[in-house]
């Protein structure tokens, strides 16, 4: 019940004065009510919970995320703090040394 | 799907664990507090994925699980009467109450209803204007708004003949009675995605700040969840504790402003009792004085109900993180989701019910699952 998933806005209307879409989750479509969130524009993406959108989804901040995963080590590489890597590293040793004692 | 299948992604899944294995030095509790993460965790053995360092603790986020027993039976009583119409999301059904449930209501002649939406309910109402529609508004943060938007449609149209009955709860104070149980174990949290996609983060840098605990804001997808950890780990071997938003395409700082202005007009901050751990304080919300008479509780007057809980349940414990489902006694013996002792056995969210479904069974028997379905 608690869960909301993400859905792709169809199609808007106005019905007795409140802001209602139709949304597509991979291909299931239901009447949705954009009160919330009434700026969604039709193509975007939206978490839905029971009837109702929450929060629009982000696009190019997914794609953000994404690429972050792409590149977990490699940014550190190129781009990293070297001090705070190595204090890190200084540390993990200390707490394997901990462990170890 | 756009957003679901590219955080599902195994590749990628696997630069995530990579990392998680590299940074972790000694063990870890984590507590994901919201029952569909718990459900993604199991289901997708993220737990099992994760280094032996670190451990999930399955919070207590499933709003089925922890709306309390009075409550329910309330529910039973006035779903039991003739000019009722009763309306509650499909997982109520089953939740046991002292005695019976609604889907035993429902066989004994009363009218109950499962509705997607709480608008489903009030356009029941509407076309019902000669019997009395009530609404099972329970839930977290997510759920508050819709049922808000409800009550608050209700009073716009003049809709007399429908009632909210209603115990929502709220996390941040969860979390703070959980940090302070004496046997608390739990060193970071995985706050609920979509908690925050309503109310923003502003409630969690003081928490993180009092009990110097790691809160990273946590989506729902594998990757989402692996990342969570990933950054909770980060934190507690580098000493930190702060508030991090490892889900920012479905959470801003600020909420939503619209849901958080629509819940402080309907609805007003009390004390909450919690199925299987007791009153937190602050820890839910009620209807507001101006909307009292949309309050199923105070149209339906339905004090003075006396509750038991069966004594053999152990989802208090389960809900806070002390007891691990399949070590409870009962476990896939006496209660299983069509014989459920406690609520936790009934929502899919619920730690005993994503147990039961994925066959975690933690060694403790051999005994196969069906054997205790009759
Ligand atoms: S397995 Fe059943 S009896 Fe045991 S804690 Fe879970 S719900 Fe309660």
């Amino acid at each position: 019940m608690c869960l909301a998933v993400p859905g792709k806005v169809l199609r808007i209307e106005e019905r007795d004065g409140t802001r209602m879409a139709s949304v597509d989750f991979g291909g299931v479509v239901k009447e949705v009510c954009l009160e919330y969130v009434p700026d969604l524009r039709v193509g975007e993406y939206t978490i839905v919970h029971v009837g109702f959108a929450l929060q629009r989804l982000d696009e190019e901040s997914a794609r953000q995320t994404l690429e972050l995963f792409e590149n977990l080590g490699l940014l550190e590489e190129e781009f990293g703090d070297p001090w705070q890597a190595a204090e890190d590293a200084q540390r993990a040793d200390d707490a394997q040394q901990e462990v170890r004692l | 799907m756009k957003y679901i299948e590219e955080f599902q992604d195994p590749l990628l899944a696997e630069r995530l664990l990579e990392d998680i294995h590299a940074t972790v030095t000694r063990p870890w509790a984590l507590m994901e507090v919201c029952g569909g993460q718990t459900h993604s965790i199991i289901r997708h053995g993220i737990d099992q994925l994760l280094p032996e360092e670190v451990e999930l603790i399955h919070g207590p986020g499933c709003p089925v699980c922890v709306t309390p027993l009075e409550l329910i039976d309330k529910a039973l009583e006035i779903a039991s009467r003739p000019e009722v119409i009763f309306c509650s999301f499909g997982d109520m059904l089953r939740v046991p109450g002292t005695g019976r449930d609604l889907f035993q209501v429902r066989s004994e002649g009363g009218d109950v209803r499962v509705v997607y939406s709480p608008l489903d309910a009030l356009t029941l109402a509407r076309e019902n204007p000669d019997r009395e529609v009530v609404f099972f508004g329970i839930g977290f943060e997510t759920t508050a708004p819709p049922n808000a938007m409800a009550v608050h449609q209700a009073a716009r149209l003049g809709l007399r003949n429908f009632s909210l009955l209603v115990s929502h709860v709220r996390v941040p104070p969860a979390i703070e009675a959980i940090m302070r149980s004496p046997d608390c174990r739990v060193r970071a949290f995985l706050a609920a995605g979509h908690v925050c996609s309503v109310m923003g983060t502003e409630e969690y840098p003081a928490l993180a700040e009092r009990h110097e605990v790691p809160i990273v804001v946590t989506g729902f997808e594998p990757l989402d969840i692996l990342e969570g950890v990933r950054r909770a780990v980060r934190q507690l071997e580098a000493g930190r504790h702060t508030v991090e938003n490892a889900y920012p395409r479905a959470v801003v700082a600020q909420g939503n402003p619209a849901a958080r202005a629509m819940l402080d007009e309907v609805f007003s901050t009390t004390d909450r009792g919690w199925r299987g751990i007791g009153v937190i304080p602050d820890s839910g919300w009620r209807l507001a004085p101006r909307y009292r008479e949309y309050d199923a509780e105070h149209r339906f007057s339905v004090e003075g109900i006396t509750t038991r809980e069966p004594a053999a349940c152990r989802s208090g414990e389960v809900l806070q993180g002390l007891l691990k489902p399949h070590e409870c006694e009962a476990f896939g013996t006496t209660c299983t989701p069509r014989t459920p002792l406690g609520a936790t056995m009934v929502s899919s969210e619920g730690a005993c019910a994503a147990y039961y479904l994925y066959r975690r069974l933690g060694g403790t028997t051999d005994a196969p699952l069906e054997a205790s379905i009759r």
